[in-house]
C-alpha cells in the first residue's frame, strides 16, 4: 500500500534525544518526519491528527523535579491547546482511538505510564496502573542490555525480532505494577514486549543484566492493539554499527538493530492492517 | 500560612534512595544505622484550599502506584532519629520551582491573584542505636551541607506524632528600598584603599584602587559625570562593576604580568605569557599551516571555534569551578558543567552542544587525618561533584564522552573541576558566517532565561582569591539544566530564524561583564537595572548588576526583530526582557528607573587595569634518589600498582554519566569484550549522516609538577596528542585548550615562595610554546585559575601546579577508529617509542613515598614521526588496538589491553627498547612519554613494520587465548604470571562505591 508515513517526534521542556529519534524515523522510511516543539502543539499550530506516528523520546521533561515524567504528565493533562476550548489530553486520545502509533523511549516511556496510555488495561487510557521507579541501585547507569522479545506480543514495533541489544541510560526505570493482578493481566496478555535478559535469551532479574530491578524483568510494555509501545532501553541510539559497544572486535551488519523496531512501525502504517 | 505535603513510599516498597543514604552513612561515618527511609516534604504558600492541596498531592506531587501522602500531619513512623533538610533562603529550588509551576497548570485560572510558591525538604528517618551527636554528625557530615542547607533533627521521643514538623517557608527578606552608596574615594589614603577592597570583597590591590581613585579626580570625568547627574565620588555599582571587570578571574591579570624571570644562569623580561607564549605559538601555527589553517576564532570569544568540514565549525571550551565545588561540591560542579555549557553555546551567533568533558582533581576518598577547618571530606567532595555533573551533563542531554580523576592530598586545599564543553555550528547561516559576532549602536540589550538572585554575588572576585575564613556564601550558585535546556532549544530556534545578531552568556561578573564585554563591539550600552527580572525583592543595584545567577544569556537585537524574539520566547516558555541599548557613546551607563548609578567611560572598564609587574626565579629542585631495591614478587607490584587511585578503574562514575546520548557515540569511555576497558580518547559522529568523527581527548600530570612544570607541561601536551592518536585522529586537524590551575604565584607575607611559583608557570607556557609548535597543535582557547590555595590559621595547603590539555580533532572516517582492548589470540604485541628510566614523579616511586629526579621528557620531533606512521597504519586498517603508555607505565598499559580483551598475553621484557638503569621494575614502570602498546594480526605484520619503519618499534610478544598474563624479565625468569581476571578485579575494586 502506497500510504504517506508522516511522524512527529515531540520536543521541549527537557526531552533531549528528538534529534536521533527522528533520524532513525528517517532511516526507517518514513515520508515526513517533523520534530516538534510542544508550544507548537499547545498554540495549535501542528496538530496531532496530521500524523500517524508520534514518538515520545527520551530526556528529562521539567527535570524529573516530582519524580520521572511527573511534571510532565501533569502538563499533558492540565495545558489547553491555546485559542480554542480544547485539552491537549483530548487530542491525544483522539490520536489513540484513531488508530495513530505511539512510541515511548525512556522519558517517554515514563510519560505514557504515568499518564496511564500503558498498559492501558480494558483499554483505559488516563488511569495509571503502573509505574517506573528509581533502579534498585539507586543509580542513573548508562550500559548496553540484551532484550527478549515475546513473539506473542500484539507489539507492531517488535515484529521479527529475537534478541536485541541497546543502551539503558536511567535512573528510573523499574517496573512496577499496580498489584499482582494487574501484572497477571499485563503477561496474560502478552503486553510484556521486551525483556532484560542473558545473552542467551533467558530473562533475568539479576543485575546488571537487568539493570533496575523490573518486576517480570519487564523492559517494555504495549497496550492491546500493540499500537502503542514504550520501552526503558533506547533503540534510537543504535541506528549505526559504530554505535555498538563492540564493534571494533564483532562482526556486524552496517545498520544498527534500533532501526528494526521504527521500520516495524512504518511498514505497519504502510500495511493493510493499519 | 503556609502548608505541607509530605510524601513517602507504601509499605513494601523499596526505598532505593534511603538505602543509598544508609550505605553513604555507614561508608563515610562507620555509624550502625540499620535502615533510613526517607519522605520528601513540599511546603506550599499562598492559600491552597484543602481540595486543591488534595489534588495537587493526589496529582503531580506523587505516584498513586508506589507512594502515599498526607497534608499537614506527618507520615514519619518507626524511626530512631528524624533529621529534615531544607535549603536556606534564596538557594535555587529546582524541585520547588516545578511544583510551583505544576501546580499553577494544575489549579488554571482557579490560581486568581495567589502567590504559588513551593518550597521542598527531605526528611531521613533513621533507625539504629545512635547517640544524639552521631544523629548531628549525620545530619551536617552526610545529609546537609550547612552553607546552603537548614537541618532539624529530631528523635521519635520528641517528635510530635499528630502535628509533625511545623511548616518553614525560607523566603529570602531584604529591604526593598533601593539604596545607591556613594564612596568618596578622593578622602582615602593607602590603608583605606586597602580595607575596602578587603570589606568589600573586591579583590583589588593598592596600585589598581589607587587607579581608580586617580580616574575619578580627572576633570573630564568628573565633567562628564555631573552632565549624567552624578558627582565625583564612585557609586557602589561602579566600584562592583569595576572589581568584576578588573579581576584575575576575568582579565588574567597574572597571565598579562610582565615578568622578570631569572634562572642560574639566564634573565628574561617577559612581556604577557599569554601574548608571549600562548597566543604567540598559536599565531606561528597557523602561520605555518597556510592554507591548511584550520583555526577560525581564537581567543576572543567565549569559545574557540575550528572549521570541522566545509559546512560546519566545532567550538571548544574547557573551564573550572574549583572555589565553588570545595563549598558545595554539588551545586559548584552542577553550575560549573551548565556553565561551561553555555561558553560554546554563547560563542558566534551560537553552537549546538554536542558533547562534555570532565576532569576531577582530588584527595584521596580514604584520607583518614583531621582535616582544616571548612574543608569538606574528599570522599563528600567526590561523591557531590559526581552528582552535580550527572545532573548537569544527563539532564541537559549533552554525553559526557572524556574525562578523568586525578588524585593527591594537596588538593584537599581545594579540589579542581574541569568542565568541558564542545558545540557544532554550520559554517554560514542566513547567509553569514557563524563564528563572529557583531553588533549595531541600537540593538537592544535582551536578557534571557532564568531570573536574578542573589547567589553568585562575588564568584569572579571570589574565584580570584584563595579559600579564607570569610569566604562568602553567596558566591554558591546551584544550576538547573532545564530552565536552560528551554532556554537553548528556544535560542536555537531564534538563531535560526535570525532573530538576534549577537549572544554572550552571563557568567563571571554576571551583566556587568556580558554586557561590558558585548559593548566593545559597538561602543558602548546603556541599561536599566530596574528593569531586570528578580526572583525575589530586595536587591540592590549593585547586586543585579554583579549576579551570578545562572541559565542567563544576554543577546543584541535588531530593534526591528525585538517583536518576534519576544513573541518567541513567551511561545516556547521563556522569560526575555529588554534591559536597555547598545550604544556608540564610548559610555557604560547604567540607571536604575531614571537615576543613572554608573556611567564608565568603556577604554577605562576595559583597558585601566595597570598592569602588574612581578619577579620569577627559577630553581631546579633536587630530591634524593630512592634506594629501595627491585621487589623480589612483581606479581604483587603489579596489583598494587592496579589499585592505585591514579590508575584504577573509574568505571562506577563512568556509568553514572550518559555517554551515548545524541547517537552519535563511536568510540565510549568503556570498551573492550565486557564493556569495562579503559579508553584513551572519544569519538563521536556528530552529524548522524556523515561518516566524519570528532576526537575527543586530554592529558593532564601534576605529579611531574614536583620536579619540573617543564616537563610537566610537555607530558600534558604529548598525552592529549598521544591519546587522541591512539583512537585515530588526524595529526593535521588536531586543536588544543590550555586550562592553568596554579596556586598563588605572587610573592607575598602569606605566599614566600610566590617567585619559585611563577617560575614555574613560566617554564609551562614556555612549554606550551615549545610542544604545540612542534605538534602543530594550536591552543584555540584556554583559561586560568590562579589562586587555588586553602589558607586559614596556620595551614596552608597549595595545589600542585596543574594543567589540563584537551584536545580536539578530526578522524576522516569512524570506522577506522581503533580501541585498546586486545583482539584476538596470536595477534603479535608491539611497543612503539623507546622506553628509558624516567621514574622521576612516577606511580611506581610515589608508592615507595618517593619523588626522584628523572621526570620524563618530551622528544616531539621523534614522536611526531612515530604518531605519523602510525596513523598510516591504521588508515590502513592494520592495527587490531592501540593503547598508551601513561600513569602506571607499560605494564599498566599490557595489562589492561589484555583483560579489556578477556585475553591473556606473553610478553618478553628483553624486547623492549630501553635505555636506563636495568632493572624489571623500571621497565615495567617507568613513565616515558610518547609510547603505545598496540597489537597486530599476524598476516599483517610485514605491512605494519614496513609503515612503522624508521621509528623505534619492538615486537614483545603476543595475545594468547588462556587468560593468563605473563612477563619474561630481563634474566629470562617468568617475573609476572598471573590469571587476568584476578588483574582486572584488583583494578576495578578501589573506587567501586
Amino acid at each position: 500500500m502506497n500510504r504517506k508515513v508522516k511522524t512527529i517526534v515531540l520536543t521541549g521542556n527537557g526531552t533531549n534525544c528528538e534529534m536521533e529519534m527522528a533520524h532513525a524515523c528517517k532511516l526507517a522510511g518514513a515520508d515526513q518526519v517533523d520534530i516538534v516543539h510542544i508550544s507548537e502543539l499547545l498554540y495549535g499550530e501542528k496538530r496531532l491528527s496530521k500524523y500517524s506516528f508520534l514518538n515520545l523520546p527520551g530526556g528529562f521533561l521539567d527535570g524529573d523535579d516530582l519524580g520521572s515524567a511527573k511534571a510532565g504528565a501533569n502538563r499533558f493533562l492540565h495545558a489547553r491547546i491555546d485559542d480554542e476550548n480544547e485539552m491537549l489530553i483530548a487530542e491525544l486520545l483522539q490520536f489513540i482511538n484513531s488508530g495513530g502509533l505511539i512510541l515511548g523511549v525512556c522519558n517517554g516511556f515514563q510519560l505514557m505510564v504515568k499518564l496511564g496510555l500503558l498498559p492501558a488495561l480494558d483499554g483505559n487510557f488516563t488511569k495509571q496502573s503502573s509505574t517506573l521507579t528509581f533502579n534498585d541501585s539507586g543509580r542513573f547507569e548508562d550500559r548496553w542490555v540484551y532484550l527478549k522479545a515475546n513473539e506473542l506480543s500484539p507489539c507492531v514495533f517488535t515484529r521479527d525480532i529475537e534478541l536485541a541489544y541497546y543502551p539503558v541510560r536511567h535512573g528510573e526505570g523499574k517496573f512496577v505494577p499496580e498489584s499482582d493482578s494487574v501484572l497477571e493481566q499485563i503477561e496474560k496478555k502478552n503486553l510484556v514486549a521486551l525483556q532484560y535478559c542473558l545473552p542467551d535469551g533467558s530473562p533475568t532479574m539479576d543485575y546488571p543484566a537487568n539493570p533496575n530491578g523490573s518486576e517480570g524483568a519487564i523492559a517494555g510494555i504495549c497496550n492491546e492493539t500493540g499500537r502503542l509501545f514504550g520501552l526503558m532501553p533506547h533503540p534510537e541510539a543504535y541506528l549505526h554499527r559504530t554505535n555498538h559497544p563492540r564493534w571494533t572486535r564483532e562482526d556486524l551488519p552496517e545498520e544498527g538493530q534500533g532501526v528494526t523496531i521504527f521500520r516495524n512501525a512504518v511498514n505497519f502504517i504502510r500495511s493493510r492492517e493499519f | 500560612m503556609a502548608d505541607r505535603i509530605e510524601v513517602g513510599f507504601k509499605e513494601g516498597i523499596r526505598d532505593a534512595l534511603g538505602e543509598k543514604t544508609r550505605k553513604r552513612i555507614i561508608d563515610n561515618l562507620a555509624l550502625a544505622v540499620t535502615k533510613v527511609a526517607t519522605i520528601e516534604v513540599y511546603t506550599i504558600t499562598g492559600g491552597l484550599s484543602v481540595a486543591e492541596l488534595g489534588d495537587a498531592a493526589a496529582g503531580p506531587l506523587s505516584d498513586p502506584v508506589i507512594q502515599e501522602y498526607i497534608i499537614n500531619r506527618p507520615l514519619a513512623k518507626n524511626f530512631d532519629w528524624l533529621i529534615e533538610v531544607g535549603f536556606r533562603p534564596g538557594v535555587t529550588d529546582n524541585v520547588g520551582k516545578t511544583a510551583r509551576e505544576a501546580i499553577t497548570l494544575l489549579l488554571g485560572e482557579n490560581t486568581g491573584e495567589r502567590k504559588i510558591n513551593v518550597y521542598t525538604s527531605r526528611q531521613y528517618l533513621i533507625s539504629g542505636k545512635i547517640s544524639p551527636a552521631d544523629a548531628e554528625k549525620i545530619a551536617s557530615g552526610v545529609l546537609a551541607n550547612d552553607l546552603i542547607e537548614r537541618y532539624q533533627v529530631v528523635s521519635s521521643k520528641d517528635f510530635d506524632f499528630s502535628s509533625g514538623m511545623p511548616a518553614h517557608v525560607p523566603q529570602v527578606t531584604g529591604k526593598d528600598e533601593i539604596q545607591v552608596e556613594e564612596i568618596p574615594l578622593a578622602l582615602f589614603d593607602a590603608d583605606a584603599l586597602v580595607k575596602i577592597s578587603q570589606e568589600k570583597l573586591l579583590a583589588l590591590n593598592l596600585e589598581e584602587m589607587q587607579e581608580i581613585q586617580r580616574y575619578y579626580q580627572n576633570p573630564d570625568v568628573i565633567k562628564n559625570r555631573k552632565k549624567a547627574g552624578l558627582n565625583e565620588n564612585i557609586t557602589d555599582v561602579e566600584l562592583e562593576c569595576l572589581a568584576q571587570t578588573w579581576s584575575e578571574h576575568c582579565k588574567h591579570k597574572i597571565f598579562n604580568s610582565k615578568i622578570t624571570y631569572t634562572t642560574s644562569h639566564a634573565k628574561l623580561t617577559i612581556d604577557s605569557l599569554f601574548k608571549t607564549y600562548i597566543k604567540g605559538s598559536t599565531a606561528q601555527i597557523r602561520k605555518a599551516k597556510g592554507k591548511k589553517d584550520f583555526c577560525l576564532s581564537v581567543f576572543v570569544d567565549n569559545a574557540g571555534v575550528i572549521k570541522f568540514n566545509d559546512d560546519y565549525n566545532l567550538v571548544f571550551k574547557v573551564e573550572t569551578h574549583n572555589s565553588p565545588s570545595a563549598l558545595d561540591p554539588y551545586g559548584g560542579a552542577l553550575t560549573g558543567i551548565v556553565g561551561v555549557n553555555r561558553d560554546p553555546f554563547g560563542t558566534g551567533i551560537g553552537a549546538k552542544l554536542i558533547f562534555n568533558t570532565d576532569v576531577f582533581c582530588f584527595a584521596s576518598p580514604f584520607y583518614k587525618k583531621k582535616l582544616p577547618p571548612r574543608i569538606l571530606h574528599p570522599r563528600r567532595i567526590y561523591e557531590g561533584v559526581r552528582e552535580g555533573v550527572e545532573h548537569g551533563g544527563n539532564k541537559s542531554g549533552i554525553p559526557t564522552v572524556n574525562g578523568s580523576i586525578v588524585f593527591d592530598d594537596r588538593f584537599l586545599g581545594k579540589p579542581l573541576v574541569y568542565c568541558g564543553t564542545g558545540g557544532i555550528m554550520p559554517a554560514e547561516l542566513n547567509g553569514k558566517p557563524t563564528h563572529t559576532k557583531e553588533i549595531e549602536p541600537g540593538d537592544a540589550i535582551i536578557m534571557t532565561g532564568g531570573r536574578i538572585g542573589k547567589d553568585g554575588i562575588h564568584g569572579a572576585t571570589f574565584s580570584s582569591e584563595e579559600l579564607h575564613e570569610g569566604s562568602p556564601v553567596t558566591a554558591v550558585q546551584i544550576g538547573d539544566p532545564i530552565t536552560q535546556k528551554k532556554m537553548t532549544d528556544f535560542l536555537l530556534v531564534a538563531r535560526n530564524r535570525g532573530l538576534y545578531r549577537a549572544l554572550t552568556d552571563n557568567g563571571a561578573g554576571g551583566l556587568s561583564s556580558s554586557v561590558g564585554e558585548m559593548a566593545t563591539y559597538c561602543g558602548g550600552c546603556q541599561i536599566d537595572l530596574a528593569r531586570a527580572p528578580l526572583k525575589y525583592s530586595g536587591l540592590q543595584p549593585w547586586e543585579i548588576l554583579v549576579s551570578e545567577a545562572q541559565e542567563r544569556m544576554t543577546l543584541a537585537v535588531d530593534p526591528k526583530k525585538v517583536k518576534q524574539f519576544m513573541a518567541l520566547a513567551k511561545k516556547m516558555n521563556v522569560e526575555a526582557t529588554v534591559l536597555g541599548k547598545f550604544t556608540d557613546s564610548g559610555k557604560f551607563h547604567v540607571l536604575y528607573g531614571k537615576k543613572t548609578v554608573a556611567f564608565l567611560d568603556m577604554e577605562f572598564l576595559h583597558e585601566g587595569v595597570p598592569q602588574l609587574q612581578l619577579a620569577a626565579k627559577w630553581k631546579q629542585p633536587k630530591y634524593q634518589e630512592p634506594d629501595f631495591p627491585e621487589p623480589a614478587n612483581l606479581n604483587k607490584a603489579v596489583e598494587q600498582m592496579l589499585t592505585r587511585l591514579n590508575i584504577c578503574s573509574k568505571e562506577s562514575v563512568v556509568r553514572q554519566y550518559d555517554h551515548e546520548v545524541q547517537a552519535g557515540s563511536v568510540i565510549k569511555p568503556l570498551v573492550g569484550v565486557a564493556n569495562d576497558g579503559p579508553s584513551d580518547a572519544a569519538v563521536i559522529r556528530p552529524l548522524l549522516d556523515s561518516m566524519e568523527g570528532v576526537v575527543v581527548a586530554h592529558g593532564i600530570c601534576p605529579r611531574y609538577s614536583d620536579i619540573d612544570t617543564y616537563a610537566m607541561t610537555a607530558c600534558a601536551i604529548d598525552e592529549a596528542v598521544r591519546n587522541a592518536v591512539a583512537v585515530g585522529a588526524d595529526l593535521d586537524n588536531l586543536a588544543g585548550l590550555d586550562n592553568f590551575c596554579w596556586c598563588d604565584p605572587v610573592q607575598s607575607a602569606k605566599t614566600p615562595d610566590g617567585e619559585y611559583k611563577l617560575a614555574q608557570l613560566v617554564r609551562s607556557n614556555m612549554a606550551i610554546f615549545d610542544y604545540t609548535t612542534a605538534y602543530g597543535v594550536p591552543c584555540i582557547s584556554g583559561k586560568d585559575s590562579m589562586k587555588n590555595d586553602y589558607s586559614i590559621g596556620k595551614t596552608k595547603i597549595s595545589i600542585p601546579p596543574t594543567l589540563l590539555y584537551s584536545v580536539i580533532g578530526k578522524i576522516k572516517d569512524v570506522r577506522k577508529a581503533v580501541t585498546m582492548d586486545a583482539k584476538r589470540p596470536q595477534d603479535l604485541v608491539y611497543i612503539l617509542g623507546e622506553t628509558r628510566d624516567e621514574l622521576g614523579g612516577s606511580e611506581w616511586f610515589s608508592l615507595h613515598k618517593a619523588v626522584g629526579n628523572k621526570v620524563p621528557r618530551v622528544d616531539a620531533t621523534g614522536a611526531l614521526k612515530m604518531y605519523r606512521a602510525l596513523h598510516k597504519a591504521m588508515e590502513a586498517g592494520l592495527v587490531a588496538s592501540c593503547h598508551d603508555c601513561s600513569d602506571g607505565g607499560l605494564a599498566v598499559a599490557l595489562i589492561e589491553s589484555a583483560f579489556a580483551g578477556g585475553l591473556g598475553m606473553n610478553i618478553d621484557l628483553k624486547d623492549v627498547p630501553y635505555r636506563g638503569k636495568k632493572r624489571n621494575d623500571y621497565i615495567l614502570f617507568s613513565e616515558t612519554a610518547s609510547r603505545f602498546v598496540v597489537t597486530i594480526h599476524p598476516k599483517d605484520q610485514n605491512r605494519f613494520e614496513k609503515i612503522l619503519a624508521g621509528n623505534t618499534v619492538s615486537e614483545i610478544g603476543f595475545v594468547t587465548g588462556d587468560e593468563s598474563f605473563r612477563i619474561t624479565g630481563l634474566k629470562d625468569r617468568l617475573i609476572i604470571n598471573e590469571k587476568i581476571g584476578k588483574l582486572k578485579k584488583a583494578w576495578q575494586t578501589p573506587l567501586d562505591f
